[in-house]
């Protein structure tokens, strides 16, 4: 499971198409990824798993989301006011 | 780019405007027959010297002239929305850029592998050298290698701008908060120009937008060059 995540990683290009966004608006697609990013470091480091699986929605994220966004929201983050559930 | 007195679209720079510029000749074609017949009959009309008082209906040009239109108009709708579909295609993109609208510049990130951002001015008029284009040419570049897809998600950091590049066929709205996904190719390598499409204060229309498709491996001597530089 984790040579498949880091083969991928590896072959990374950019963000791959997504069904669960299938449209013009991909606002939803970047949330997501971030979001699931924080949330599968917390859920890993809450286990004391490795959390290189996590990488791929780093990836992703950073590709789809303006920087401008991901700032606000690593600062939003370490304030505690952060909007979605971590 | 345009140029003046121009009448047509701009020359095609993408699959996609090549198909949509083939259908525009196609559907006003169409458009210029009608308006002959039409302008034909009403001359004829006009010009007849014979009367006739005692017409009141015929059954066989009243089916002629509701088969014939509607058959027109398959004959139009049938390519329009092959492509409609076809820009619709799930693609598979080689590369993700960003595309922010400001007041009154956009500003362009690469982040697929490190995070290589800047901001694409417009070059005043004074500061042009021979041969550029007046209100056209910016600082900086939007580079993406030709022959393959892009995808550009287009947003606005402060009011409604719009990302609309004509010779590419492509048009998208950049709204605050709302990341909005279109995609090309760039068939051949060239410089392609575009301006802002929405109205967004005072210098809208001075914050232009041109991509720049070259070779692969151009493409990433640019981009290494480019974050040396930030």
């Amino acid at each position: 499971m984790a040579e498949d995540i880091q083969q991928k990683l590896e072959k990374y290009r950019t963000a791959p198409f997504d069904a669960r966004f299938p449209n013009q608006n991909q606002t939803r697609n970047c949330w997501q990824n971030y979001v699931d990013f924080y949330r599968c470091q917390k859920a890993l480091d809450a286990k004391g798993v490795d959390t290189a699986p996590c990488d791929w929605y780093k990836r992703v994220y950073k590709s789809l989301c303006p920087l401008s966004w991901i700032e606000k929201w690593d600062t939003q983050r370490e304030d505690g006011t952060f909007p979605g559930k971590i | 780019m345009a140029h003046p007195t121009q009448l047509g679209f701009q020359d095609a720079a993408s699959p996609v405007m090549e198909e949509l510029l083939h259908f525009h000749d196609h559907a006003l074609m169409i458009v210029f027959l009608i308006s002959t017949l039409v302008l034909y009959i009403i001359i004829a009309m006009v010009s007849t010297k014979l009367t006739n008082k005692y017409i009141l209906d015929s059954q066989e040009i009243e089916i002629v002239w509701t088969i014939l239109p509607a058959v027109i108009l398959v004959l139009i709708a049938l390519p329009s929305l092959r492509i409609l579909y076809l820009m619709d295609e799930i693609n598979d993109p080689h590369l993700t850029i960003k595309a922010m609208g400001h007041q009154w510049y956009w500003s362009y990130e690469y982040t697929d592998y490190e995070n290589l951002g800047f901001d694409s001015y417009m070059v005043p008029t004074q500061d042009l050298a021979p041969g550029q284009f007046r209100l056209l040419e910016t600082d900086h570049r939007m580079v993406v290698p030709m022959e393959s897809p892009v995808r550009i998600l287009v947003s606005a950091e402060d009011v409604l701008h719009s990302w609309a590049v004509p010779s590419l066929g492509v048009k998208m709205d950049a709204v605050p908060g709302r990341l909005n996904q279109t995609a090309f190719i760039a068939s051949r390598p060239g410089v392609f120009y575009g301006q802002c499409s929405e109205i967004c204060g005072a210098n809208h229309s001075f914050m232009p937008i041109v991509v720049e498709a070259v070779p692969l491996e151009h493409f990433e001597n640019w981009s290494s060059l480019m974050l040396e530089d930030a």
